[in-house]
């Protein structure tokens, strides 16, 4: 039951739970405290919404900041994206495999706010060997969600 | 001037749902669940390869029969996913959907006065296709009790000296009912000990919840005797590519051919070749939908039941066939008195046979939010009956 209700709950945490148990077939209660155990093992960490930012007259520019690291004997690479993530504009850290170490998402208002957090925070990081930093000019699909496209149901309303 | 019409076609009746379709596409704000085909849009690689296909320019006719590498794939996934052994070249053909494949499979098989045996409800196109094909429909009237199979003393009552063909419309539209290997082998000992053919009509096959499709071509002594239907438009979401396909014995499937090469030349070419796509590099596109299928089949279930309704559970196709008997309306009245007050347009079990008196065709190849409004509304809707 639990892969089902995360599987559901991933695309729509908007869902409540009386919907969520009827498409399990499952009692309410029970589905309940399953959400409540998975939310309480951190295994569901939180409830996002997915925002078209464009269509907002909020400035909002986001990066993808690929930084290559040396690791600590011991801690690997986590001491070091821990001293990464724990700053309020960054969005993600990943850990990659390939070229880079690690990838990491930073929010601003402005390039400039992005470019010098960049320079004054995460190029003096001790760990830190080099970044290179992208900017995302514009979000196609995110979440598996294409964002800008309404889908309308052309089909005929009633056929056999 | 003489009369310029066929009595035969001018005295088919036309189908009951068009009028309600009429009616529908009137009302512009109306939550349909009267919709027969998937909400889905074709996968992406297929409508790629379809528009792969048209940059390459393959606009050309392909063979009567269809292009030989659908015809292998068709195969090789009736094996894998039914376990049934077909000829690509001597036994399968590409049709224009699996309507097509319906009426050929009438007309290379009836001669005038033949009766063909139609378990009701069941898709609309049957009974036409059989009285065009100079064949005498008999109706089997299935039972809700039975979950809406057809049973081996059903079949059993039904049978004359004179019937020929035995339509097996599983999983079906409009009840959602399917067939397991036990009922099938029933339903094989007989036609084999009467000596009667099946046109087994199998196209909501991939859409099966609970448990793999069984085909009774696959039953031992029934291939000799069986044309399987099936298509692509339920498992692809490919109902507008107009695309199906018919197997069988060669020497029945030769005579379709022969009808299919004058009066319809090829399936479209384009559709074939996405289709290909489809077999080859899809299982995982229709296995998310059969999901979210299954998702929306227990919501309906849990509502129609939560609300005091009997429903027996579906467990293929996309629709659900609630019964609405004790509200002292017929099926056609409650759809239409639905539609106007709460505008929700559901298709009256009655479209499809005798049979769908008392019961309303649901389809749930629809959005979670329009099914949840649409069962908000029915529960209000069946308040105000009370």
């Amino acid at each position: 039951m639990r892969e089902t209700i995360l599987a559901i709950l991933e695309k729509n945490s908007k869902i409540n739970v009386a919907d969520l148990a009827a498409m399990l077939g499952e009692p309410e209660a029970a589905v309940a405290n399953e959400i409540a155990e998975m939310e309480k093992e951190h295994i569901i960490c939180g409830y996002h919404t997915l925002i078209n930012w464009d269509k907002t007259s909020e400035e909002k520019v986001t990066a993808l900041i690929e930084v290559k690291v040396t690791p600590q004997r011991g801690n690997g690479f986590d001491a070091i994206a821990e001293r990464i993530y724990n700053y309020s504009e960054v969005n993600a850290v990943y850990l990659m495999s390939g070229g880079f170490d690690l990838t990491v998402m930073i929010d601003g208002k402005t390039l400039k706010e992005v470019a010098l957090f960049v320079a004054n925070k995460l190029a003096p990081l001790e760990s830190v060997l080099s970044t290179s930093t992208h900017f995302v000019l514009k979000k196609y699909k995110d979440h598996g969600t294409i964002l800008d496209v309404l889908q309308n149901d052309e089909r005929m309303s009633v056929t056999p | 001037m003489r009369n310029p019409l066929s009595d035969k076609v001018v005295g088919i009746q036309p189908s009951g749902i068009r009028k309600f379709f009429d009616i529908v596409s009137e009302m512009k704000d109306a939550i349909s669940l009267g919709v027969g085909e998937p909400d889905f849009d074709t996968p992406w690689k297929i409508r790629e390869e379809g528009i792969y296909t048209l940059e390459k320019g393959r606009t050309y006719y392909t063979s009567n029969s269809g292009l030989k590498d659908l015809r292998v794939e068709i195969c090789s996934f009736l094996k894998r996913r039914y376990g049934l052994i077909y000829d690509a070249d001597e036994e399968t053909f590409v049709t224009v959907g699996g309507s097509e494949a319906i009426d050929l499979a009438f007309r290379a098989m009836l001669n005038p006065g033949d009766e063909v045996i139609i378990p009701q409800p069941s898709y609309v196109s049957y009974l036409p296709c059989a009285v065009l094909a100079d064949g005498v429909p008999v109706i089997i009237n299935l039972k809700e009790e039975n979950e809406f199979r057809l049973t081996g003393e059903e079949l059993l009552s039904a049978i004359t000296p004179k019937t020929k063909i035995l339509v097996l419309p599983f999983p079906n539209n409009p009840t959602g009912a399917v067939m397991t290997k036990e009922n099938l082998q029933e339903i094989a000992d007989i036609c084999i000990d009467k000596d009667i053919f099946v046109v087994s009509d199998e196209i909501y096959s991939e859409l099966t919840y609970g448990g793999k499709h069984c085909s009774i071509a696959s039953i031992p002594g029934m291939k000799e005797r069986t044309i399987v239907i099936n298509g692509f438009s339920k498992s692809h979401a490919m109902t507008g590519w107009r695309l199906g396909y018919a197997c069988g014995p060669n020497n029945i499937i030769k005579q379709m051919v022969k009808i299919h090469q004058f009066a319809i030349m090829c399936a479209p070419t384009n559709s074939q070749y996405a289709a290909v796509e489809g077999l080859r590099n899809c299982d995982a596109d229709v296995e998310n939908m059969r999901t979210e299928y299954d998702r929306r089949r227990k919501f309906m279930l849990t509502k129609l039941r939560g609300m005091g309704l009997k429903c027996f559970e579906p467990f293929g196709a996309f629709y659900i066939f609630p019964n609405i008997a004790k509200f002292g309306l017929t099926s056609e009245e409650f759809a239409m008195r639905f539609l106007e007050e709460h505008k929700v347009a559901v298709v009256p079990g009655t479209a499809f046979g005798d049979s769908g008196e008392g019961f309303l065709r649901m389809s749930y190849a629809s959005s979670l939010n329009n099914l949840k409004t649409a069962m908000e509304r029915l529960e209000i809707f069946i308040k105000s009956l009370n």
